[in-house]
């Protein structure tokens, strides 16, 4: 019976993944020539060999691209040095902030002899790693105490907490990009204005908080009592037991939760594409709205859907490998 | 310290924290109501009764053309959001159960499948997705008299899907079809993908609610001389629901929350009229406002009847 089950699924396997090749690699074109294209059967992958300088750096000016690539680069290193546990220390934080700056400089520019480049120009790659970075790095701290403030016996702050996660987690993400977007202009005083891209960082900002704090409520919640009464018992305060004690052991139990959520945190930043930036998948569909280009909409979202997929399939593995350390820790613990 | 002292702080900070709230809030009111009026923006929802003059792509239920108001535009954009999310939230259950159950099959290769289909999934943003399937149905299938026909009086097409209806089946008219029902590229555009998506999630939260019950059920199932559908349709399922319930809601209202990227591609939801009102009148307050309301609403309505039934099955 379960053998029968293999050779059917194997026969579908096969009748789905030879036409599928036969488009993507055999019958498929690879020189940028729309004209030939057109002509073949199979996939244009020319399309985004000719279109590669644009899906990844945007509008950045043609010659200066080598500075968005450099920070990508950059913004990378600091993300594959940050999961690695030998160098979770306090030096990791400067590490970041000297790797920030450089990407800032890098990215305006304006000193050092680099041309500036003002944000209306960044797109591509770089800026939904940017979005997600610096969203995750803002609203990271703001989720701990909102999670705090949701356990606080302090009925007031309590409230606010409950009120602002559950509201935010009501609301579709379009919501508060539009709210950025069209409504922040007109919260501020005259004269003040703020650009689109900083606008839907603040939207991005606001939406990760109210999930994180959710994460790291769940890591404070699987903290025994006992911890707390120890903690007190040692003469520390609030503030003190929370910091040296009840965090950093919360923080170590929600490492695979939060990877998850800044997993789901990459993908959601695709939507700044509606309020009309241009982040990896917005330049994937401008590029295709060439008329040369156009109709290879299959092609280039297969792209963008690997390009996702690398990054948040390596992140999920990570998020795995963490679970499965953490379990052979407890197991060991009680001997 | 005296207790005294002690809740004399909590008080202050509580006392700190409204006062911070009450001075953000009336500083946004402030600078908004004097935007407005040197934007000559009007407020209050009064737009809500003139004319909409924009057209709108589909309706499900109601009637509706440009003569008609913003308020009937928007009630069509609800029911548009209503009939996707609930046709898809049958969908990715049925989708995400069988691949749940596939995902510890016996069957090694059907196992690696469903796995594979969960990590890719998940793992690529539904947007991406979403104009994948668009690109597909209105890129690669053939145009009306082309249609491919996978089953008797189903036909897939660039201008659509058709589909067989209780006493009327597609037919070629012309350029296209006529009769049965049909799903416009961007309605099965995104019916299609927010199916496939919510169902990997799904598939997980099945998979842990079965591996949540004790393998004794199991074994106790299989003593009395039950087969192994029948074990799992019996024992296994029914105790497995209660684990799986309270994730499985927060998916549905994920869905329900995903189907506003409809926006994007040319659905007209309720966040796409929305959008569209928002762009011909200016008041983009009152918009946003309706849009969350809305979401708000049917969130918590969610919630509330799940809990109501999560109270039914829970052990007694």
């Amino acid at each position: 019976m379960s053998r029968a089950l293999t050779v059917v699924l194997a026969l579908l396997v096969v009748a789905a993944l030879v036409p599928f090749a036969q488009w993507a690699f055999l019958d498929a074109v690879w020189r940028p020539d729309a004209a030939a294209c057109r002509a073949a059967h199979g996939a244009c992958w020319g399309f985004i060999v000719e279109k590669h300088r644009f899906i990844l750096f945007g509008t950045y000016p043609y010659d200066e691209q080598w500075r968005p690539a450099l920070a990508t680069l950059a913004l990378l290193a600091l993300w594959a040095l940050s999961a690695m546990r030998i160098f979770w220390r306090p030096a990791l934080a400067l590490a970041w902030a000297a790797g920030l700056a450089l990407i800032a400089v890098l990215m305006w520019g304006g000193v050092l002899g680099l041309p500036y480049v003002e944000n209306e120009r960044w797109g591509g790659l770089i800026l939904t790693l940017l979005l997600s970075t610096i969203g995750l790095a803002v609203a990271f701290p703001l989720s701990i105490l909102l999670a705090l403030g949701r356990r606080s016996t302090l009925p007031v702050i309590r409230a606010l907490s409950v009120a602002y996660i559950e509201l935010i987690r009501g609301v579709p993400l379009i919501s508060l990009l539009f709210m950025a977007s069209v409504m922040l202009p007109l919260f501020l005083p005259a004269g003040v204005t703020i650009d689109k891209l900083a606008r839907a960082q603040i939207a991005l900002i606001l939406f990760a908080a109210a999930y994180l704090a959710e994460v790291v409520r769940g890591g404070l919640q699987a903290i025994p009592r006992g911890q707390y009464d120890a903690a007190a018992a040692i003469g520390l305060g609030y503030w003190g037991a929370t910091r040296s004690i009840i965090l950093p052991q919360a923080l170590r139990i929600a490492v695979p939760p939060l990877v998850n959520t800044f997993v789901g945190f990459f993908k959601d930043t695709s939507l700044v594409l509606i309020i009309g930036l241009f982040d990896l998948l917005s330049t994937i569909k401008v590029a295709l709205t060439e008329p040369a280009w156009s109709g290879f909409g299959v092609e280039a979202y297969l792209f963008a859907a690997l390009v996702y997929f690398v990054f948040c399939y390596g992140m999920s593995r990570y998020s795995r490998r963490f679970e499965r350390r953490a379990e052979s820790i407890t197991l060991r613990e009680p001997a | 310290m005296a207790a005294g002292s002690k809740k004399a702080r909590a008080l202050a900070y509580q006392a700190l924290a409204l006062a911070a709230l009450a001075a953000a809030a009336s500083f946004l009111i402030s600078n908004t109501a004097a935007n407005l009026e040197a934007r000559h923006i009007a407020s209050g929802f009064g737009f809500l009764r003139r004319e909409a003059g924009f057209e709108v792509g589909e309706s499900f239920f109601l009637r509706y053309d440009a003569a008609d108001s913003y308020w009937r535009a928007l009630l069509v954009g609800l029911t548009n959001t209503l009939a996707v999310a609930a046709i898809g939230i049958v969908l990715a259950t049925a989708l995400g159960t069988a691949i749940g159950l596939a995902r510890l099959a016996r069957n090694a290769l059907l196992r690696a499948l469903s796995a594979a289909y969960v990590e890719f999934i998940r793992n690529v943003p539904l947007l991406v997705q979403l104009f994948f399937w668009y690109a597909l149905i209105t890129e690669a299938l053939p145009g009306p008299r082309q249609a491919l026909q996978p089953l008797p009086h189903v036909f897939l097409t660039n201008r659509g899907i058709f589909l067989p209806v209780l006493g009327s089946v597609p037919q070629l008219a012309g350029f296209n079809f006529a009769g049965g029902m049909a799903l416009t590229p961007e309605f099965a555009a995104l019916l299609i993908g927010l199916a496939i998506y919510t169902a990997a999630f799904i598939a997980e939260i099945v998979r842990a609610g079965i591996l949540a019950i004790e393998r004794g059920q199991r074994d106790a199932a299989f003593a009395m001389g039950l087969t192994r559908w029948q074990s799992l349709r019996h024992v296994v399922l029914p105790q497995a629901l209660r684990v799986i319930v309270p994730p499985l809601t927060s998916q549905y209202l994920n869905l329900t929350k995903n189907s506003s990227l409809a926006v994007a591609i040319g659905y007209p939801d309720l966040v796409s009229i929305a959008n569209t009102t928002i762009n011909q009148t200016g008041q983009a307050i009152e918009g946003v406002a309706i849009i969350m309301a809305v979401y708000l609403t049917i969130s918590l309505s969610i919630s509330a009847l799940m809990n109501w039934y999560n109270a039914r099955v829970a052990f007694k």
